[in-house]
């Protein structure tokens, strides 16, 4: 593996980037691995990368029915957070947002995390004592979030319109200066290097069919698009469509799929500061690094795997936005996308193992697996290699939906119900 | 009709059983999977069959039978048959009425086109 540093960026410069060498090769499937992750995005390649680097396990498949980094990792519209009400949410997300800060260093790979800020923006008397709770849970949980008066937020967003007389008057807002943007797919590919350069084949055009078990009930293998491959402990790692993979498997999950949509704007000048977000006008939006504006809002109404969504929901998002933001009423909007995404009834993520013996599972992500892509991925590859949960994953369990120790968590999806 | 290959998002056309209109979307509201009936004793079931019963859902990638509202119009609630991965209504029944058979559904489906 090409060690990235500035004298090789230099070096690739002045020979017109002709030497580049690929990062990672496509791996043909082995007969047997000790564990085999279903699913390349982010949050699967994480996992591989963290069972190599800190548990020692290196002869680990990651396989993907599409491309690395093709499902909801470059679907989603990048922005990292922590400001989670619960105890249990603040401290995965927090154990996430420590991670995103040194990815970069640790992966030697550059994923752009940018500290540029999280506003949340309050419209009514109910969003203030709402956020002001998050803020003071927030604090009792270390986790930075503060409260900014109108003109503070106009400060810190200029774009943002405070006119008392718009029809959702800005009264204030929650800011988490910590939390940022990331380049999602550099993420992805940093993760497939990373973990690649350790041993770990990364399949990619390869659909995983069916998980087999054994007649003692524990995991045996997969069944693959390229033939059987055996496996001592399988990850299920696989977003809107991991109900479908865990069905084979004989395990019913409490989650459904619907279709998460995000566009982007023609690229422009820098002109937007930082990530806002707004529960009550309904859409966040934030500036990307090539100029683009990334908008997204709350999902379709109904489950579908079509990766495409209605367009009713884009028109509600863009009307937000130009009642929020005046300025960009004249803009046109470049590409628009949906990402399938897996929704629990409490809106918190599962993570960790399940009723088969050697079958590991993170899913449940919803709207905002992104943001959690270093924390689950750490967390998973502890559970994977240990066989018991992580403290910080531990409450996420399957169990809970039958004790009923919910975390019923209203700061999960990006824009709340 | 033939399928198209078109990628941009559009709108849902949903008939209604009740009005027996085809209607935009928006006029509607998605109530979730249909057919779950509410156990008639639920204090004599089993933590694993509550769950189930709240929480697990079929998830069908595929045909999927869902429950609609017509919100913005006579505001009845229907059942609907509609394939998860195309977004394509196979039928819209009215609530009550029998569950259709899959395979003649499908059968019927195919010949419309």
């Amino acid at each position: 593996m090409t060690h990235f540093s500035f004298m090789s960026l230099l070096s690739g410069a002045f020979s017109a980037n002709e030497n580049w060498r690929p990062q990672w090769p496509d791996a043909t499937p082995k007969d047997e691995y000790d564990v085999v992750i279903v699913g390349a995005g982010g949050h699967g390649l994480g996992a591989a990368h963290y069972l190599a680097k800190e548990h020692g396990i290196t002869n680990v498949a990651v396989i993907d029915k599409g491309w690395l980094g093709g499902g909801n990792t470059g679907r989603n519209t990048t922005i990292i957070r922590s400001n989670y009400l619960y105890d249990e949410s603040a401290r995965l997300y927090d154990h996430a947002l420590d991670l995103w800060e040194g990815l970069s260093q640790d992966l030697n790979y550059n994923v752009m995390y940018s500290r540029r800020g999280v506003l949340m923006l309050a419209h009514t008397v109910h969003d203030e004592q709402s956020f002001r709770r998050h803020i003071h849970s927030n604090r009792l949980n270390g986790v930075d979030n503060q409260w900014l008066s109108t003109a503070e937020v106009k400060a810190f967003c200029p774009p943002v319109n405070v006119s008392p007389t718009a029809r959702y008057p800005v009264i204030g807002g929650a800011l988490q200066k910590r939390a940022g943007t990331a380049r999602h797919d550099a993420v992805a590919w940093g993760f497939a290097r990373s973990a690649a350069a350790r041993g770990v084949d990364i399949i990619q055009n390869c659909p995983v069919t069916a998980i087999r078990r054994g007649p003692d009930g524990a995991v045996l293998g997969v069944e693959t698009g390229k033939g059987f491959i055996k496996a001592k402990k399988v990850a299920v790692s696989a977003a809107g469509h991991t109900s479908v993979v865990m069905e084979t498997a004989g395990v019913r999950l409490p989650l459904e799929s619907y279709p998460l949509q995000a566009l982007v704007s023609e690229p422009v000048k820098p002109c937007f500061p930082c990530v806002v977000m707004s529960n009550t006008v309904h859409a966040y939006i934030s500036q990307s690094d090539k100029g683009e504006l990334v908008i997204g809002a709350g999902t379709d109404q109904y489950t579908s795997y079509s990766q495409r969504g209605g367009l009713p929901v884009i028109e509600h998002t863009l009307a937000a936005i130009c009642e929020m933001f005046p300025m960009f009423r004249r803009m046109r909007m470049l590409r628009m996308w949906g990402g399938i995404v897996d929704v629990t009834p409490d809106r918190s993520a599962i993570l960790g193992k399940t009723p088969v013996p050697g079958l590991y599972v993170n899913c449940g992500w919803g709207t905002g697996g992104f943001k959690a892509t270093p924390g689950a991925a750490h967390t998973l590859a502890y559970t994977v290699a240990r066989d018991e949960p992580h403290p910080i994953n531990a409450p996420f369990t399957l169990e809970r939906f039958t004790t009923g120790r919910l975390i019923d968590e209203a700061a999960a999806a990006a824009v709340a119900h | 009709m033939v399928p198209t290959m078109r990628q941009e998002a559009t709108m849902l056309l949903i008939h209604c059983p009740y009005c027996d209109k085809t209607l935009p979307e928006v006029e509607f509201a998605y109530a979730g999977e249909a057919h779950i009936v509410r156990p008639a004793d639920p204090a004599a079931m089993s933590d694993e069959a509550w769950r189930d019963f709240l929480f697990i859902r079929t998830n069908a990638r595929g045909p999927h039978f869902e429950r609609w509202r017509h919100v913005h119009g006579c505001a009845r609630f229907f059942n609907a048959v509609r394939d998860t991965v195309s977004d394509r209504f196979l039928a819209t029944y009215k609530a009550g009425a029998p569950k259709p058979d899959l395979a003649t559904l499908l059968a019927e489906t195919e010949r419309a086109r």
